[in-house]
């Protein structure tokens, strides 16, 4: 009996050799269907499968904001707040909220950050974002976004895998799963991060129970950018193809005394693997980008160099046909400092994410590419005050319910604003999104049903939105 | 009271009628909406949810959330608020059009009028009969007769005769047996884990008796690398790794205690009935020990979440569900897990009989107990006084004694208050969060001079390290308490100490268990008494009900069919690459069928009645005909069997991930063959560390020194936030959930992580370096290299082969001498490091290749 699972992996070899040459195909793919476990498929896993339905996207770069950040600093203005400054809420305001740290009597904090109307559509967004303002028009803002989760561990995995607890794929890992890579060259899912480590460690790319050909490459900024990148010393490039041709032979006559198709596919991973250092290096090499460019994403100013080096990694590795880029930036979890914190995360990275945005759309990639700008949740309408004994230590703490989110590119309508909260920002009042929406909703801009993307494990077809989720048309062109 | 009831209801419609309001009827207006909107699913037929709706007693018992008609009261009955909808509930029917407004109106009138049911619907109760179930895997085990089979000359024990057996009816012959050489390499890898040394293939391929082949077995078996090799499967069932998992990913310093453990239980052959008696419950047997309290360490495998602001009740209760998923997975093969939330769509599993089993795992007490090791207690019992006294006069010079009675008064008076100190409020939280090998909050609430000596320093560590959340780091750092924690810390190091382990207790104190609705862990619904699931056969237990140890006892009694078949198939698994049962993770409705089920019965008969004996079973296994056989594919079967499920040849198996370090160092006469002990950190690219939260960057892996860099991969340190890089590359399990089955993938990282891991790159030059010194002649050293690294000498087109290639590089070399010195670090006397440097990359390829990696 052919495991359910396997369906995916049968169904684009099929379609490999429907595209080959008639009768070799068809000979090749009996043969093929008839090997053990996971059979050699020279395409490997992560060949091109087809979507269920015509996408409006193919590529995804998630802009991972890791920590929470604070919406009402951000996104959605509240001026009421102002009013209630210093001051506890009333108590019928506050009986339902969840909180992670402060009590429901702590007070008000009114943001010290201007809003202004911003691009044709009028979005109002915070003068801690004056880049992200040019592309107003371009952005899909989300006010209210919420999740089931408060706690940062259990936010990330609720973001990315929908589900609390560890050990299911990740989102990335359920896309490449679902769409495999148009990138013959590098991994389909790769992961960048700038800052500090993430509370979810790799947990946010994981491929949990699906194989772990699935899960996100990291590619690093210190030392080799994929582990194990480069030949030792002393292992020229002429050395290496010497070593690799030997294995190939040695490989192939193996093959040849066993009639293992399996070696087929370990001699092409060796191919692959070269083909690997090669693009590696070309993807890292930004020679090639006008100064213009660099001077746009950041690259050379100490503040941005982190994050503005990965945007334009992400935008290079999207040109390479990289399915899947996460880039991770921590932290924004500002439970204390939040003035001066919000100042330095935003410093780092609203340049470059303005420009990812305008360079994809200048080069016509954004029809293709959605991006996504958050975190895994919000942040509280009070303060915490974890050294009431210094006034700039305030903070605010974790809040799931109406945190903001933005979208744009391939299937997003730009310059609208979808979702309200209430004055204060405790409450969502108009077009709830959870967290299983917008997965829903970015697997349907790639052309695949969130229902009917699923993997068996442990005797349960499971898939990225749980049992929830609905797409969220308002967002989509 | 039945009678009187029905009076009143009576009298309350006559009054309602009196007004003129005539309340609904129940059989010919209520009866027929439940019966055409409801019963299906809460009928005769199914039960869903615990709700059956066609019989009066089973109707107003209501469901697994309790009562769901209330007499009188509409408003208060959770059938309206489904039928209706309410926020965050599913309303019902959930297919098909809702109910009409009058359908709702009738039901709601029925039950303001008191609910009343007609005289003639059945009283009926709820259904509870244990029905048996037509499930294969439910059956209990008979002892099938080996049937007789025509070519009986290649039957060498009863497994070939089931296997022939059926191959005969399709026609098929079984494969030649495997040439010696591949033979000893494979039972080697399946029984120890390590390929055989050149000698032992020399001496397996010079032994001409006709039991050579069983002899090696029986070496391997009594070989203490056994436990080892058996060990990995188990502890990817069990979870096991050394850290918390989430977050902050503490290190757990003593979980290996767990790992030991199991090692030496499958060394001990360990019957398999004990083996999970200990682990399930060891806490509870009553000739328990530190011994069999370290193997309840299988339940401290659980992550945990330090994460400030966290509910610890949320963590404790997922904890429970990994508990009872694991166990239901490890042993019963059942995919419990899905009805933590709902009843079971496809298996006879019902939501209730989930909580009776997680009922056994709730509040269960983690316990860090002292378990010292052989020679330890006596040098600690020797310098305890002075070390504690060393202790007690630093706490003293640091005024903790004056300090912490005052912080532990402030601490509790701000849990009671919470919200007026918001710096308190911190340090409460932390206390709930970061009190290490012990619960800070339970001691607190314990007075001082009833506190254990274990317990008073749990909490005055904790003082010590994070009084600064209480009052800030310039308080803090004025009492020089960061100091004071240096010292504690060294002073710790300097004296011996006794090495803890992990365990598990019940609580002392029962507490109830309830039903969770849609597994929320907030939402109790009805209680539930311990039990295991209704489809299996009963539980006998003692009249107080039942208890972990009786579960435990449970599953390895003769009545329950699972534990046998589940773990024959597994043992299977590691030795034919897939199970009799390929879904060894699922032995439910939707798993597969068996492919040979009466082998699988014959194996768990005799595994039973031979007393649980794990080597006799792999024994069984593995001497007979069906295993030797070659693993070459057969072109002619390719169409017919593509699985290899009929078991015409054996399969060749990618090696999993720790294998392969440890065949590379072994091929390098580098591998440290040191059996069990602490995790250890081999040599890991800087940065590895740093991409979680809680890591201190590459400080959090401080690489192990000397012959602990090349101990086998078993004892790799397993951080689950950033796992060491082979094991991940390799498809080792990411030890979050019970892992029954291991991918075998082929990727691009994979042969960049062979080509260019430094560790491979060492063994590469280890095993170039031996060759060289062996001998001088070319074409020997090649034939070296084979031996050391796949068993086997090189075909003379083969030898030609690499020489050739040796000849090219060395070439290269030779004009890039900078190069050859960097390939071939350590100068060999008389060798060339142009040479040297060729030997080390024709090294390199030998560690590449497919044969390398795969266990024929």
């Amino acid at each position: 009996m052919m495991s359910p699972n396997d369906y995916q992996g049968i169904r684009s070899r099929r379609q490999f050799f429907r595209n080959c040459a008639g009768g070799i195909g068809t000979i090749a793919l009996a043969q093929l269907l008839g090997l053990e476990g996971r059979a050699a498929e020279p395409q490997g896993p992560l060949a091109p499968k087809a979507p269920h339905f015509k996408p409006r996207a193919k590529n995804v770069i998630f802009l991972f904001m890791e920590g929470a950040p604070s919406q009402m600093d951000l996104f959605d203005p509240k001026p009421e707040l102002k009013r209630w400054h210093g001051k506890p809420l009333p108590e019928s305001r506050t009986k339902d909220l969840k909180l992670a740290f402060i009590k429901p009597t702590a007070s008000v904090l009114g943001s010290t950050f201007e809003f202004q109307k911003r691009g044709q559509c009028g979005m109002e967004l915070s003068e801690l974002l004056p880049h992200l303002g040019t592309c107003a028009d371009d952005i899909c803002l989300v006010r209210s976004m919420h999740s089931e989760a408060f706690n940062h561990h259990p936010g990330q995995l609720f973001l990315f895998t929908g589900h609390m607890v560890a050990g299911r794929p990740t989102m990335g890992a359920w896309v490449t799963y679902g769409l495999g890579s148009e990138s013959q060259n590098l991994p389909g899912f790769v992961v960048l991060s700038s800052g500090v480590g993430t509370s979810a460690g790799s947990d946010n790319f994981t491929s949990g129970f699906l194989p772990s050909t699935y899960a996100g490459t990291p590619f690093r900024s210190q030392g080799d950018p994929i582990l194990y990148l480069s030949n030792p010393k002393g292992v020229s490039k002429d050395v290496q193809r010497m070593r690799l041709d030997l294995i190939r032979e040695m490989n192939q006559d193996h093959q040849a005394a066993t009639g293992d198709m399996e070696i087929a596919s370990r001699i092409h991973s060796y191919e692959l693997g070269y083909r690997l250092q090669a693009a590696g290096p070309e993807l890292l090499d930004f020679s090639k980008e006008s100064p213009a460019t660099l001077e746009a994403y950041g690259v050379n100013q100490e503040a941005t160099k982190a994050f503005g080096t990965n945007c334009l990694l992400a935008r290079r590795m999207v040109e390479r046909g990289v399915r899947f880029v996460m880039l991770m930036h921590a932290s924004w979890d500002h439970h204390s400092g939040i003035v001066s914190g919000l100042k330095k995360t935003t410093g780092a990275t609203d340049q470059p994410s303005a420009a990812l945005l305008k360079d994809l759309k200048q080069r016509g990639m954004l029809e293709d590419t959605i991006v996504v700008w958050g975190g895994e949740f919000g942040r509280t309408p009070m303060s915490e005050m974890r050294r009431p004994d210094d006034p700039n230590s305030i903070g605010r703490d974790h809040h799931p319910n109406g945190f903001s989110m933005w979208m744009a590119g391939g299937g997003i309508k730009g310059g609208q604003v979808i979702g309200e909260t209430d004055d204060l920002g405790l409450e969502i009042t108009k077009d709830r999104v959870h967290v299983h929406d917008l997965q829903a909703t970015l697997l349907h801009c790639l052309g695949l049903d969130h229902k009917r993307l699923t993997y068996r494990h442990l005797g349960r077809d499971f898939r990225l939105t749980d049992v929830g989720g609905e797409v969220v048309t308002k967002l989509l062109v | 009271m039945q009678s009187a009831r029905a009076f009143l209801f009576a009298l309350g419609m006559c009054s309602l009628s009196g007004f003129g309001q005539t309340s609904p009827e129940f059989s010919s207006q209520v009866q027929p909406i439940l019966k055409k909107r409801c019963e299906a699913c809460h009928g005769p037929a199914q039960q869903l949810s615990g709700l059956r709706l066609d019989q009066r007693d089973a109707a107003m018992a209501g469901g697994y959330s309790g009562p769901v008609i209330v007499p009188g009261k509409s408003a208060e009955s959770k059938i309206i608020q489904r039928v209706t909808g309410a926020p965050g509930v599913m309303v019902m029917p959930p297919s098909g059009p809702k109910l009409t407004a009058e359908e709702i109106a009738t039901l709601k009138g029925w039950i303001d009028s008191g609910a009343k049911w007609n005289s003639r619907a059945p009283v009926g109760t709820q259904s509870q009969a244990k029905s048996r179930h037509s499930h294969w895997a439910f059956q209990p085990i008979v002892e099938p007769q080996p049937p007789s089979v025509s070519q009986s000359s290649w039957v060498r024990n009863p497994v070939d005769a089931f296997v022939l057996s059926k191959l005969e009816r399709e026609k098929i012959a079984p494969a030649e047996e495997a040439d010696k050489r591949t033979l000893l390499r494979r039972v080697s890898f399946d029984l120890i884990g390590l390929p055989p040394t050149p000698e032992e293939i020399r001496a397996f391929l010079n032994d001409k008796n006709p039991d050579a082949y069983e002899r090696a077995v029986d070496r391997l078996l009594s070989s203490p690398h056994f436990g080892e090799r058996m060990a990995r499967p188990w502890l990817d069932r069990a979870r096991y790794a050394d850290s918390d998992g989430y977050e902050k990913d503490w290190v757990r310093p003593f979980a290996w205690r767990y790992r030991q453990w199991v090692i030496d239980a499958f060394n001990r052959d360990m019957p398999f009935d004990r083996f999970t008696i200990a682990q399930v419950a060891g806490d509870l047997i009553p000739d328990a020990s530190a011994t069999t309290l370290i193997a309840t360490g299988f339940h401290r495998n659980t992550l945990t979440n330090r994460e400030g602001g966290i509910d610890n009740k949320q963590f404790e209760f997922e904890n429970a569900v990994d508990r009872t998923n694991t166990v239901a997975a490890t042993w019963m093969g059942l995919t419990a897990g899905c009805a933590q939330c709902h009843d079971h769509k496809y298996d006879p599993f019902s939501q209730k009989d989930y909580y009776q089993l997680f009922a056994f795992f709730e509040n269960l007490e983690e316990k860090d107990i002292d378990a010292p090791l052989p020679g330890e207690l006596g040098p600690y019992l020797k310098t305890r006084d002075e070390y504690r006294a060393k202790r007690q006069a630093l706490l003293v010079e640091y005024k903790v004694p004056e300090m912490q009675p005052e912080w532990e008064r402030q601490m509790l008076e701000a849990s009671a208050n919470p919200g007026k100190r918001t710096d308190w409020d911190l340090a409460w939280d932390c206390l709930l969060k970061l009190t290490e090998f012990g619960d800070g909050e339970k001691i607190m609430r314990i007075p001082l001079n009833q506190r254990s000596e274990r317990e008073r320093d749990i909490l005055t560590d904790h003082f010590v390290r994070n009084y600064h959340f209480a009052v800030g780091q310039k308080v803090y750092k004025e009492a020089k308490f960061d100091q004071l924690d240096k010292k504690l810390r060294e002073l710790r190091q300097t004296y011996p100490q006794l090495t803890r382990a992990m365990t598990v207790g019940d609580p002392e104190q029962a507490q109830p268990s309830f039903l969770r609705v849609r597994g929320d862990y907030r939402t109790n619904g009805i209680p539930v008494a311990r039990n295991t699931p209704s489809v299996l056969p009963e539980l006998k237990a003692q009249s107080k009900g039942a208890n972990r140890l009786d579960l435990a006892k449970w599953l390895v009694s003769e009545e329950n069919p699972l534990t046998a078949r589940v773990t024959v198939n597994w043992i299977w698994q590691e030795f034919f690459g897939r199970g009799l049962v390929k879904t060894s993770d699922d032995f439910g409705t939707r798993g597969d069928k068996p492919s040979h089920p009466e082998l699988l019965d014959w194996l768990s008969y005799r595994f039973v009645h031979d007393g649980w004996s794990v080597k006799q079973l792999v024994r069984t296994m593995v001497t007979s005909a069906t295993y030797r056989q070659s693993s070459k594919i057969r072109p002619e079967l390719q169409s017919k069997d593509p699985d290899n499920a009929l078991l015409a040849r054996q399969s060749r198996l990618r090696l999993p991930a720790e294998l392969i370090r440890d065949a590379a160092l072994h091929a390098g006469g580098l591998l440290t063959l040191e059996v069990g002990g602490p995790s250890v950190k081999p040599p890991q690219p800087s940065g590895v560390a740093s991409l979680a939260y809680g890591s201190k960057g590459d400080d959090s892996w401080v690489e192990s020194k000397g012959s602990d860099r090349y101990r086998r991969g078993l004892y790799i340190h397993f951080q689950r936030a950033t796992p060491y890089p082979l094991l991940m590359n390799f498809d080792a399990p990411k030890s979050v959930v019970a892992q029954c089955r291991r991918e075998r993938s082929n990727t691009a990282l994979q042969a960049l992580n062979l080509m260019n891991d430094p560790v491979f790159v060492e063994a590469a030059t280890a095993l170039a370096y031996r060759s060289i010194l062996e001998t001088n002649d070319p074409a020997a050293r090649v034939n070296a290299m084979f031996e050391h690294a796949i068993g086997r000498s090189s075909t003379p087109v083969e030898t030609k082969r690499f020489l050739q290639s040796i000849d090219r590089l060395r070439s290269t070399y030779e004009a890039d001498a900078e190069s050859a010195r960097q390939m071939a670090p350590a100068e060999l006397p008389g060798i060339p490091r142009a040479d040297a440097a060729a030997w080390v990359n024709a090294a390199t390829v030998l560690l590449n290749l497919d044969e390398f990696i795969t266990r024929e």
